[in-house]
C-alpha cells in the first residue's frame, strides 16, 4: 500500500503545516496588539521615558514627573450645591476625608522650588459609600498642548540637543503659545497655600436623574495671592515651598474653594489648551480644608498614584484624551517607582518617628 | 463501553466559554499595557471584569472536573504526550486561577480601588506595599505571556489530535454541536 501511505503522509504533512499557521497567526495577532510590529505607536513607557526621569544623580523611587512634593490630610467640606450637577456622594453636603500632596512639576526630587514653574495639587477624597476621588490639578491656567500626542513631541523637544527642536515644536503645536506665555509672564508666588489649582481636563457629571454636565474644576485658595519675583524666591533656599507650607499650617488650617465650571452647549471639552469663556457658570461645591502636613517619605501620600480617572460614580471621563493618557503614565510611573522602593528614603529628615 | 468518552455537556460550554473569555483577556492585556489612547481605560476596565468573571467560572469548572472527571487518553498515546496533556492541564488550570487573584492582589497593593462591572467595588485583599505590588505585577505580566504561550501549544496539540492522530481526543471536548 505505498501508494495510500504516501496520500497519508502528504495530508499528515498539510495538517502540520496547517496547525504550524494557526499557530504562527496567532502569536503574530498577539504581538501586533501589543504593538511589537508598531514602534511609532505612543506608548506609556515611551511616553515616561520621554521625561528622562530621574535625571542623572537623582536619587531613584520618585514619581517619574511631580517628583518633588509634601502630603497633606484634612477634610473636603461639601456644601450640597453640586448635588445639582453630580450624584457623586462627595457633593452631599457633609464632611469628607481628604489626602493630598502639593507639587512642582519636575522630574528630579532634588529640583530647587524657585526653578520650577508648575506646581500641582494632588487630591483624593473618600467618601462613606467605599468611592474614591482622585485627581491631580496644576496653577497653570490653560495645558501646553492638546493631544497626549504633543505632550509626547514637548516632552521629546525640551529634552532634545538640537537648536530647533523647540521653534520646530512651537511651530507645530501653535496651541503651545498660551501657555508659554503663562510660563514666561505669568506671576509667581512663595506659597502652595496661593495658588488657584486647576483641573484643566474636561470631565461629565451625571446627575441624579441621569443628565450629564460638561466640566472643569478650579481649587481657588482663601489666602491671598501675592506675587513674586522668581529671583526673589531663589534667595529663599531650594525647598522654600515645602518649608514655608509646614510653616503656615502651625497658624491654622487652610482653605480652597471647589469650584466648578459648567460647559454651554458646543464649549469644547477635549482640549485643555482652549479655555472656556468667562462667563460660563461656576458653582462653588465646598472647601477643601487642609489641617496637617507631613513629609512626603513617611507622609500618607507617598504611596497614592493619583490617578485622574479614580472617579466616583457620578462623574466620569469626557472626550477629552488626557484622563485615559495621565492613567496610563501614571500607573507606569507607579510601577516604577514601586520597584525601586529600595532606593526611597523611607525616613525623612525630622519625621516623627 | 464503560469509560466516559467526552465531556458532560457543561464541562464542554464551561471549556469553550472561558476559552472566549482567556483569549480575549490575554489580547485586551497586552493590547491596554501599550496604549495611551482613551481605549485604554474601556479596555481596563474590561480587563477587570473579565477577570473575575473568568475567577468566577474557572472555579466552577475545577469544581465540575473534580464531580465528574475526564475521558481518559488514548491508550496507544506515547507516555512523553500523555504526561505532557497531564501536566500542561494542571498548569492551565493553575493558571487560569491564580492570574485573576494575582491582578486582583496587585490592585489591592497599589491601593487601587477594584472597580468591576461599571460600579461593584471588591475588597482589598492585600495591604498597599510596594514589594508586594512589584512581585505581583512581575508575576501578573511574565505569567500571561506563559500562559499565552501554554495555549498556543493546547491549540496544536488539540489541531494535532483533531487532524493527525485522528483519536477522538479533540471531540471528546469538540463544540456541543459536533457528534455525539
Amino acid at each position: 500500500m505505498p501508494e495510500a501511505r504516501q496520500v497519508a503522509a502528504r495530508s499528515a504533512i498539510g495538517s502540520l503545516a496547517l496547525i504550524a499557521a494557526v499557530v504562527a497567526f496567532a502569536a503574530a495577532a498577539f504581538a501586533y496588539t501589543a504593538g511589537w510590529f508598531s514602534p511609532d505607536r505612543l506608548t506609556p513607557t515611551k511616553l515616561v521615558d520621554a521625561f528622562k526621569s530621574p535625571p542623572p544623580g537623582a536619587p531613584l523611587g520618585h514619581r517619574r514627573n511631580h517628583a518633588k512634593g509634601i502630603c497633606f490630610t484634612g477634610v473636603f467640606e461639601a456644601n450640597g450645591a453640586g448635588a445639582e450637577l453630580s450624584r457623586a456622594q462627595v457633593f452631599a453636603q457633609g464632611q469628607y476625608p481628604a489626602l493630598g500632596r502639593f507639587n512642582i512639576g519636575t522630574p528630579d526630587p532634588d529640583a530647587a522650588d524657585a526653578t520650577v514653574r508648575v506646581r500641582g495639587l494632588s487630591l483624593s477624597i473618600s467618601t462613606p459609600d467605599g468611592q474614591e476621588w482622585r485627581s491631580a490639578m496644576i496653577n497653570a491656567p490653560i495645558f501646553a498642548v492638546s493631544t497626549p500626542q504633543g505632550f509626547y513631541a514637548l516632552l521629546d523637544a525640551s529634552s532634545s540637543k538640537d537648536p530647533d527642536a523647540m521653534p520646530t515644536f512651537i511651530g507645530a503645536h501653535p496651541e503651545f503659545a498660551k501657555f508659554g506665555d503663562w510660563a514666561k509672564n505669568g506671576p509667581w508666588t512663595g506659597s502652595y497655600a496661593e495658588e488657584r489649582f486647576n483641573g484643566l481636563n474636561s470631565f461629565i457629571f451625571v446627575d441624579g436623574s441621569g443628565a450629564e454636565h460638561a466640566v472643569r474644576w478650579s481649587m481657588i485658595p482663601a489666602a491671598q495671592a501675592v506675587a513674586v519675583a522668581p529671583e526673589e524666591l531663589a534667595k529663599r533656599g531650594p525647598d522654600f515651598l515645602e518649608q514655608e507650607i509646614a510653616e503656615r499650617i502651625r497658624g491654622g488650617p487652610l482653605r480652597w474653594t471647589l469650584s466648578v465650571t459648567v460647559a454651554n452647549p458646543g464649549d469644547p471639552t477635549a482640549d485643555p489648551t482652549v479655555a472656556w469663556p468667562e462667563d460660563r457658570r461656576t458653582i462653588e461645591v465646598g472647601t477643601l480644608i487642609v489641617q496637617q502636613i507631613e513629609a512626603e517619605a513617611d507622609g500618607p501620600c507617598r504611596d497614592i498614584n493619583f490617578d485622574p480617572t479614580i472617579l466616583p460614580s457620578g462623574i466620569r471621563t469626557s472626550d477629552d484624551p488626557f484622563p485615559a493618557a495621565r492613567s496610563a503614565a501614571y500607573a507606569r510611573s507607579y510601577d516604577l517607582r514601586t520597584s525601586e522602593a529600595k532606593d526611597y528614603p523611607r525616613t525623612a529628615p525630622g519625621a516623627s518617628q | 463501553m464503560t469509560a466516559i468518552q467526552r465531556f458532560t455537556p457543561l464541562q464542554r460550554l464551561l471549556h469553550w466559554v472561558i476559552a472566549v473569555c482567556i483569549l480575549a483577556m490575554l489580547f485586551i492585556g497586552v493590547g491596554m499595557v501599550s496604549s495611551v489612547e482613551p481605549k485604554y481605560l474601556t479596555l481596563v476596565s474590561i480587563h477587570k471584569s473579565l477577570g473575575m468573571a473568568i475567577l468566577v467560572l474557572a472555579l466552577i469548572r475545577l469544581v465540575v472536573r473534580l464531580r465528574y472527571g475526564a475521558p481518559p487518553l488514548p491508550a496507544d498515546l506515547p507516555e512523553p504526550m500523555k504526561l505532557a496533556a497531564y501536566l500542561s492541564h494542571y498548569a492551565l488550570y493553575a493558571l487560569m486561577i491564580a492570574l485573576p487573584l494575582i491582578g486582583w492582589g496587585m490592585l489591592s497593593a497599589a491601593a487601587y480601588p477594584v472597580k468591576i462591572w461599571g460600579g461593584v467595588y471588591l475588597p482589598a485583599i492585600l495591604p498597599q506595599s510596594d514589594s508586594l505590588h512589584t512581585a505581583l505585577w512581575n508575576a501578573h505580566f511574565y505569567l500571561a505571556f506563559v500562559f499565552f504561550a501554554l495555549i498556543l501549544m493546547h491549540v496544536a496539540a488539540a489541531l494535532f489530535h483533531a487532524l493527525v492522530r485522528r483519536d477522538g481526543v479533540f471531540d471528546s471536548m469538540g463544540p456541543a454541536l459536533t457528534r455525539e
